[in-house]
């Protein structure tokens, strides 16, 4: 991984199957899942649940959410938010995508520009 | 020959349903004459409350169409009023002077409301409460007008009261007694109701006589005065004080009468021609103001009208319930107790719930319920029959689901009932006639039920339990909100139309599945993908290519995913047979991969439980065993028992039949799990009775069994057929699951699939119809061929990425997080 200033250079684009995930694993911090929609764009959350802490880098990604695997929340890909009547948040991270590499930024707080 | 005559006076619900059971036994034995004072044909009156209250049109409640009556060549003579029988000559004759000869008469004239003799009584704007001009009279005045007062706080004052609330006006309901519906709720339920209508914005005066009604220059009501003196102002005054059977006709043709039309019980009444039914009859002293007891007379009446002279009616318990749309109350036989009879109370105010339970001499005489009305049907038949309930009376309060142990012997009450209980009080339907309805016509909805069999069309309160059938016949396949059968709210389309496309329209992608049944949503949803992926791979077996990224976790990796996002690994057992060797293999996995737990399996495996996703392709390889497809909607597991070779009983060789079953369905796709045994002897070690495919040897060959399931609901299986040799077992076997594999919607299991179509249905397509049979089986053979075990194309490297995650290197996380 290459890093410049706080962005790091996780992955190629196929790396990710589209309409699924990867997860980054973090050594000492929690995984990172990142999704690929239909339409190539991809996001980057927190890989646990704010229901029970399910992975959802193992749901099914539809759309522009994933669905949980354990109970079947959805969570909004862009916003980290669960869909209505479910509420909770997973921490979101910025992405990037710079011709077929995908960067990340770990700084929570940063605008996407993805 | 010509016809006898049956005239019938009357044209309500009493009179038309006795022509119906009639003409159900004997269509042809009558030339039939109907009078009905009404202008209308035969409707619901008991739906005059919804209709009062705006959620249903009139139109909506006919029962028997004008297009009925013609069908059945019945003459019928509607806005015409019988005044006259002139029982010497046989003949009725009407107020307009239309005449007809009867052989055999039928009176069904139903009943009168009562109207109190107060001063005022004929002002205009006061009137009853008993058919669709009053009703139309009261949703008129409510567009002009702004008070109304009822009087009487029994059912119909009640459901009156509400309905011309909603449509507007202020109600002021006054009641003699101290409590609302004192005749069906004790004084604690009485209170609950009034709390909840009160919140509704209905007003009362209960303890409160009517004294006068007051009117003004024009004959018009403008107030009730009661007998303290105080006044209500009122421009439609509706009595709803009670009934009185309609006796006048038949008593002034001298027809025996007491407070009814005496009758006995085949309700014929003192002249052997004439017989009567409804709410205008007298039979044992009692006149029933209520559809069921009515419906069971014009039953045994019709019965002995075609002649068959079987019928006997020996009078109804009753049982109520107040039709105000989100008020649940119910309640039937002696509720209120005394008499050397015991109560058992659950009250809780606060919540709005409120049970009360009257017992004698060990069994149910009467129950009261408010709230919660859920159990009211089962505490009725407790009652009719007259069951014992010592040995669970400490269980009574908590209704029928307590009894069963967690749910497994019955989720909920309608799969407990037999096909003999009855479902609609109302209309006397059995839940056989239901699911034979369902399952034999594809009906889907609430709605159509009512129109087949008629139940839920009265009273409604047996809806609930429709539902349930509904849901138990259909599986999964039944939605709550059942107009919208359809797949997900990604489209309207059902499972049916769906399947329907792929197959006549050459579907083979996901992509052109959606562009073609015009999906809502670009890639569908969770719900719908793995549906879609399954029906493309089970049309096309060849064509279609699997779509990962549409399976749900378990299918995609192959494991179960468990609470804390590991796996577990259950490696396949073929039959639950294994050697030393895997034994082995799986011991030295368990120590390599610091396995938390191994644990033997409810289906004759061994579990792995608690491998990390990263490790499963080594853990398989290591283990150097088959998938056991312990997560997929796939072939699951084929119990299998001793048998034969060891068995001191066995009559087959169940282990080997159970092994050559599991080696022919490996890699099998279906719309949910599928689950086979197979046991030596009828005492089915193997638990062949709850399986999708459960086989039985006996000594002249094997018994199969279909449909059976033991999980959320247990289902003992069917028999389908007996056969002798083990190839045959094979295809039957095999061209069931294709049929399944082939028809079923997703996530049904085998029962209820079986359900829906029937059990006939597959007898004659896998048993009678040997050369279809036959392709079937070659269907399941062609789709299972080739197919690859899925832990061995990991190994080989397919799809790795699956399994492998990207990684950071600490120190980066630690500099920039
Ligand atoms: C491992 C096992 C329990 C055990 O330790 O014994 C098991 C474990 C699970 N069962 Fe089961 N079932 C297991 C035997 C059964 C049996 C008994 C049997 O197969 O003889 C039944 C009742 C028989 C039947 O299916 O008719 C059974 C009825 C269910 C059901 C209810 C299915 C139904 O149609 O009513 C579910 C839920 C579902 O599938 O939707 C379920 C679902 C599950 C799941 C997959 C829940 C889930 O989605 O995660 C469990 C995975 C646990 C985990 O963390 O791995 N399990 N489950 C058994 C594996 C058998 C095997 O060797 O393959
Ligand atoms: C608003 C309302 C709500 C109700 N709700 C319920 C409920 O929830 N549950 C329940 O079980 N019951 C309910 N009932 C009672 C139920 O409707 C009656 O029990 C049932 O309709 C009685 O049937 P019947 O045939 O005896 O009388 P009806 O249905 O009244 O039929 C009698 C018919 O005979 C006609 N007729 C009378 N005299 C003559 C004559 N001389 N010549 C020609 N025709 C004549 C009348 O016009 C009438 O059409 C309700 C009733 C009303 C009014
Ligand atoms: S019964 Fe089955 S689904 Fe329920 S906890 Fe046990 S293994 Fe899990
Ligand atoms: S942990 Fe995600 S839905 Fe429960």
């Amino acid at each position: 991984m290459e890093s410049t200033a706080s962005w790091l250079r996780v992955c190629r684009l196929d790396d990710i199957p589209v309409l699924g995930a990867r997860v980054l694993e973090m050594a000492g911090a929690d995984n990172i899942a990142l999704f690929r929609t239909a339409g190539d764009r991809v996001f980057a959350m927190v890989d646990r649940c704010p229901h029970k802490g399910g992975p959802l880098s193992q749901g099914i990604v539809a759309g522009d959410s994933v669905t949980c695997p354990l109970h079947g929340w959805n969570i909004a890909l862009a916003s980290g938010e669960a869909c209505a009547p479910d509420v909770g948040c997973a921490r979101k991270f910025p992405v990037r995508i710079d011709g077929d590499e995908v960067w990340l930024s770990l700084d929570a707080t940063a605008r996407s520009e993805a | 020959m010509k016809k006898p005559r049956l005239v019938v006076v009357g044209n309500g619900m009493a009179g038309a349903r006795t022509l119906e059971e009639l003409l159900k036994l004997v269509p042809d034995m009558y030339d039939i004459t109907v009078f009905g004072a009404e202008p209308h044909p035969n409707y619901n009156r008991i739906l005059l409350s919804p209709v009062l209250a705006g959620e249903q049109a009139f139109d909506d409640i006919v029962l028997n169409s004008l297009a009925w009556y013609a069908e059945h060549g019945i003459r019928l003579h509607l806005g015409k009023e019988v005044s006259r029988i002139d029982r010497v000559r046989r003949r009725v004759i009407a107020a307009d002077g239309t005449e007809a000869e009867y052989d055999r008469l039928l009176i069904a004239t139903g009943s009168l409301p009562i109207v109190l003799p107060v001063p005022g009584k004929d002002l205009k704007g006061v009137i009853g409460y008993r058919d669709i001009h009053d009703t139309q009279a009261m949703i008129d005045t409510a567009k002009v007008k702004r008070h109304a007062v009822v009087i009487g706080g029994g059912l119909l004052g009640l459901e009156a009261a509400n309905g011309l609330k909603q449509r507007g006006m202020e109600v002021t309901v006054v009641h003699l007694a101290g409590w609302l519906l004192e005749r069906q709720l004790d004084p604690v339920a009485g209170q609950l109701l009034e709390k909840s209508l009160t919140e509704r914005g209905l007003k009362f005066r209960l303890n409160t006589a009517t004294q006068e009604l007051i009117g003004n220059e024009q004959g018009e009501v403008t107030a009730v005065r009661f007998s303290d003196g105080s006044e209500e102002p009122a421009d439609l005054v509706v009595m709803a004080v009670g009934i009185r059977p309609n006796i006048q006709l038949a008593q002034a043709s001298g027809i025996h009468c007491a407070r009814g039309i005496v009758v006995n019980d085949s309700l014929q009444t003192f002249d052997p021609r004439v017989y009567a039914v409804g709410e205008c009859v007298s039979h044992r002293g009692i006149a029933y103001g209520l559809v069921a007891p009515l419906f069971e007379q014009a039953k045994v009446c019709a019965n002995h009208l075609a002649n068959y002279g079987i019928g006997i009616y020996s009078g109804s318990v009753s049982s109520t319930k107040l039709k105000v749309t989100g008020i649940d109350l119910f309640s039937a036989g002696n509720f209120m107790g005394g008499d050397g009879s015991e109560e058992i109370v659950l009250s809780d105010p606060a919540g709005g719930v409120y049970k009360k339970l009257v017992i004698k001499d060990d069994r149910l005489i009467g129950a009261c319920l408010y709230g919660d009305t859920n159990d009211g049907g089962w505490y009725f038949k407790l009652l009719k029959d007259g069951s014992r309930i010592d040995d669970r009376r400490d269980q009574l309060m908590f209704g029928e689901k307590a009894l069963g142990d967690s749910g497994t012997a019955g989720q909920n009450r309608a799969s407990a009932m037999t096909d003999r209980d009855e479902v609609c009080g109302c209309n006397g339907v059995c839940k056989g006639t239901i699911v034979k309805a369902i399952n034999e016509q594809g009906l889907f909805t609430v709605d159509e039920v009512k129109k087949q069999t008629k139940a839920a069309s009265s009273c409604g309160s047996c809806t609930g339990l429709v539902e349930q059938i509904l849901m138990n016949c259909l599986g999964s396949n039944f939605q709550e909100t059942p107009k919208t059968k359809a797949v997900c709210a990604c489209t309207d389309h059902s499972h049916g139309d769906v399947r329907k496309a792929i197959r006549e329209h050459r579907l083979y992608t996901h992509a052109a599945a959606y562009a073609f049944l015009e999906w809502r949503t670009p890639n569908g949803c969770a719900t719908c993908r793995p549906a879609i992926n399954y029906y493309l791979l089970s049309t096309w077996p060849r064509e279609a290519v699997d779509d990962p990224q549409s399976r749900f976790i378990n299918e995609r990796a192959h494991a179960n995913i468990q609470k804390d996002g590991t796996f577990s690994v259950i490696p396949q057992m073929k039959g639950g047979v294994t050697n030393a060797g895997e034994l082995r293999r799986i011991a030295d996995v368990a120590d390599k991969y610091a396995v938390p737990m191994l644990k033997v399996t409810g289906g004759q495996r061994i579990d792995l439980l608690g491998i990390k996703k990263e490790d499963l392709v080594d853990v398989w390889k290591d283990l150097g065993m088959n998938s056991g497809h312990a997560y997929g909607k796939s072939i699951r597991t084929v119990k299998t028992c001793v048998g034969s070779e060891f068995c001191r009983f066995g009559t087959q060789n169940s282990t080997q039949m159970g092994i050559d079953l599991e080696t022919m369905l490996a890699n099998m796709w279906s719309p949910h799990k599928v689950k086979l045994a197979v046991s030596g002897c009828p005492r089915n070690c193997a638990e062949s009775g709850i399986k999708d495919v459960g086989i039985i040897a006996v000594d002249s060959g094997w018994e199969i069994h279909i449909g059976g399931n033991g999980g959320i609901k247990t289902e003992v299986a069917r028999f389908l057929v007996k056969v002798k040799t083990s190839d045959e077992v094979r295809e039957y076997t095999g061209a069931f699951l294709q049929l399944y594999r082939e028809e079923a919607y997703y996530l049904d299991r085998t029962v209820h699939y079986i359900a829906r179509v029937g059990m006939d249905y597959i007898v004659q397509r896998v048993v009678e119809d040997a050369a279809n049979r036959k392709a079937l089986f070659e269907r399941l053979l062609y789709a299972l061929e080739g197919l690859p075990d899925p832990w061995a194309a990991r190994i080989a490297g397919a799809r790795p990425r699956e399994f492998q995650p990207l990684r950071i290197p600490a120190t980066l996380v630690d500099a920039e997080a």
